[in-house]
């Protein structure tokens, strides 16, 4: 069941959430800004990690040293006049939820777990569900400061030091330690949601759905399983914050921890077409219109701890692309084949356009067109043949992939998905490196 | 037993050890709360940052003062300051100490003798000047840091054990004589915290993160408890750990 034979090392101590792959790196706590540059510099690369909720290798180091900042996790200053917001790297998006909210301010963008730093949200320049409104959450970034390894600090922002603020924003943790940052909370009145979610069958109901669709938040959940006259349906879920003033409470934490790696035949094409099929049916209309709490809405997966297990102890490979508006229809369509062929698609898939807010970020990802985000289990020879072929496919209609997400890419795919790389290489500090980075640079084979 | 006597109204708080995980963790609830803070920690830097956090979670005032607790001779005037700082005390909180090497403290008395002195005699320091304060004064808390290691020596960490036992006999001692004043003597025992002090232990089942075991030292705070295990199954774990008779203890590698 394993992918190399015999494989029972010891589980490193630090797993990205995919949990492939499983790389041995030693791990140093940083609590204090003070704590770095570390005082007995260590013979090995470093790479700062947040929560270790990037997917692939973006968070990994092969026998280096991973800088954990989740330590750094106090608050600085708060303006409520204005939303500004000072805090360490280390301060979780759930962190900032809970002193936010009860205050009247929400995130400007959030990705679908609260459990990511801050540090770890600018080195990914992650999007949410606003991306079409709003850009990516270095956009709302008003500055930070950025400490290299050897000793060097400086403040960044758009207009100090803004070359290391473009490489920093989506620089996947490379150019040296975020110690703080500042950025700006957008105010609410309400927890809750205006929610709508609509049912569609095909691409093309889809594409009509988005470009109708005048919400905040938008985002469809999509069939990968089905085939026949159920190919691509799904569901198109829109929201805005609510205008009423309503409860503005502190989240509940939650209580269900995932308990077990399940075996590998858990999740197979009937059980995942069984999902699918309940899912899609669990809104019984074709319309349901309301309000709903903002954390079943932006974190339905956070409500259990560690899902990932269900994945198994092998892991998941995730894939997320985005394509051009010309090339869009076309390329979705032939890989949501590839994908509905195979069978390997799970239950989390995502569809959505991109808007054409620029990125401030040199590397980030996002850029406009549809983007599609989904799971794989991984499976000897199959999973890993399967994101190649639609990262071929992603590459021949001009879209790229997300590095936070990867685990597969050439180094062939990311340069050509990334061609401003060399620039970017620049920026990277000397003292720092990641199993990515190493595999997208040809430094690092791939393996599997 | 009532639950929330005084939580809404804000409070006067002593952090002595201010920037531990812990007394982190706690003083934040304790901020959202309007609290006033008198800060003391050794690292001018660390403690900016821990009162910069707490004023903006919430605090109506905090102080940062920096002193090596270590030094009990500065305790007297160090404590005055922190009355008239507050305008009064309503919760002291000691929360300083080490964890020591225990080989080396085996080895070396001086090394023991740190541990004892940090963990220990500072505290009694501390806490016979704060339990003179607050009897005169017939009401507040004394909430001290202790540990699980102090209910029994074990082969593993007996001086940093024996610091933390003997001041759970003297706090025991202290809540007898000023209970009756009305001033509540807490003695907290933390099993396993994922903190900088036991970052080279390999992280087992058995840790809590610093947040976990706060919220249960306020709560005990609240309810003016005499002894907090936190999180509460270390009093279980610890009944049995001492329940164990000495002739098999003794063989045992813990």
């Amino acid at each position: 069941m394993d992918n190399s034979g015999s494989n029972e090392e010891q589980a490193p101590r630090f797993e990205s959430w995919g949990r492939y792959p499983k790389l041995q790196a030693d791990v140093v706590p940083l609590h204090w800004a003070a704590d770095f540059p570390l005082q007995h510099p260590p013979a090995s690369k470093q790479l700062p990690v947040g929560l270790g909720r990037s997917y692939g290798d973006v968070c990994l180091l092969e026998n280096g040293t991973l800088l954990e900042t989740s330590g750094m996790d106090r608050l600085v200053h708060f303006d409520a006049a204005t939303g500004m917001l000072r805090c360490e790297a280390g301060v979780s998006l759930q962190q900032i939820l809970a002193f936010a909210v009860p205050r009247g301010f929400f995130l400007p963008v959030t990705p679908g777990t609260k459990y990511v730093t801050v540090g770890g949200a600018i080195a990914n320049d992650i999007h949410g569900k606003n991306h079409h409104v709003a850009g990516t959450f270095g956009r709302h970034v008003l500055r930070f400061e950025l400490v290299r390894s050897d000793g060097a600090r400086f403040v960044c922002s758009p207009i100090e030091n803004p070359e290391w603020f473009a490489a920093t924003i989506g620089g996947m943790g490379l150019t040296g330690l975020i110690t703080w940052a500042e950025i700006h909370l957008r105010p609410i009145v309400s927890r809750k949601i205006e929610y709508r979610g609509e049912k569609f069958h095909g691409i093309d109901e889809f594409f009509a759905l988005s470009q109708a669709a005048a919400s905040e938040y938008t985002v469809a959940w999509i069939d990968c399983v089905s085939t026949g006259h159920n190919f691509a349906r799904g569901i198109f879920m829109q929201g805005d914050h609510s205008e009423t003033p309503g409860p503005l409470t502190k989240s509940k934490e939650p209580k269900l921890t995932f308990p077990i790696d399940l075996p590998e035949f858990a999740l197979n094409r009937f059980s995942m077409a069984t999902f699918n099929s309940l899912y899609f049916h669990k809104q019984l209309g074709k319309q349901k219109i309301g309000p709903v709490d903002y954390e079943p809405f932006f974190y339905p997966l956070d409500a259990v701890l560690h899902w990932n297990r269900i994945y198994g102890k092998q892991g998941l490979l995730q894939f997320q692309n985005v394509l051009p508006h010309e090339s869009g229809r076309e390329g979705m369509i032939e890989i949501l084949k590839a994908i509905t062929k195979s069978g390997l698609a799970s239950f989390l898939a995502v569809i959505k356009f991109f808007g054409d807010v620029p990125s401030v970020g040199m590397m980030s990802f996002p850029k406009p067109g549809p983007m599609l985000a989904l799971d794989f289990p991984i499976r000897r020879d199959v999973s890993f043949d399967l994101v190649d072929r639609l990262a071929r496919i992603t590459l021949e209609h001009g879209g790229r992939m997300y590095s936070a997400k990867d685990a597969r890419m050439t180094p062939e795919q990311f340069q050509a998905f990334y061609p401003q790389w060399q620039e970017f290489s620049r920026y990277v500090d000397p003292g720092f490196d990641s199993a990515f980075w190493q595999r997208v640079t040809g430094r690092r084979p791939l393996v599997g | 037993m009532a639950d929330r006597p005084a939580a809404a109204a804000p409070r006067r708080v002593l952090a002595l050890g201010a920037t531990s995980s812990i007394a982190q963790a706690t003083l934040r609830l304790l901020a959202e709360r309007h609290a006033s803070f008198f800060l003391v920690g050794r690292n001018a830097q660390k403690l900016a940052a821990v009162r910069d956090d707490l004023l903006t979670r919430g605090a109506s005032a905090a102080t940062a003062f920096v002193a090596d607790l270590d030094d009990t001779g500065a305790h007297p005037a160090m404590l005055a300051q922190a009355v008239t700082v507050l305008g009064g005390l309503d919760v002291a909180l000691i929360a300083h100490g080490v964890l020591g090497d225990q080989a080396e403290a085996e080895k070396d008395f001086a090394a023991a003798e740190a541990i004892l002195h940090t963990n220990f005699l500072s505290a009694v320091s501390l806490v016979t000047w704060l339990a003179n304060y607050f009897e005169a004064e017939h009401r507040g808390t004394i909430a001290v840091i202790s540990s699980v290691a102090g209910d029994r020596g074990r082969k593993s960490n007996y001086v940093y054990g024996a610091s933390k036992g003997g001041l759970n006999i003297f706090l025991d001692g202290v809540r007898n004589r000023i209970d009756r004043a009305g001033v509540n003597v807490l003695t907290i025992k933390p099993g396993f915290v994922a903190t900088p002090m036991t970052a080279h232990l390999p992280r087992g089942p058995l840790f809590a993160q610093p947040a976990q075991v706060a919220k249960h030292i306020v709560r005990a705070i609240d309810k003016r408890r005499d002894v907090a295990y936190v999180p509460p199954f270390w009093a279980l774990i610890m009944l049995v750990v001492r329940s164990i008779p000495r002739r098999v203890f003794k063989k045992m590698n813990m």
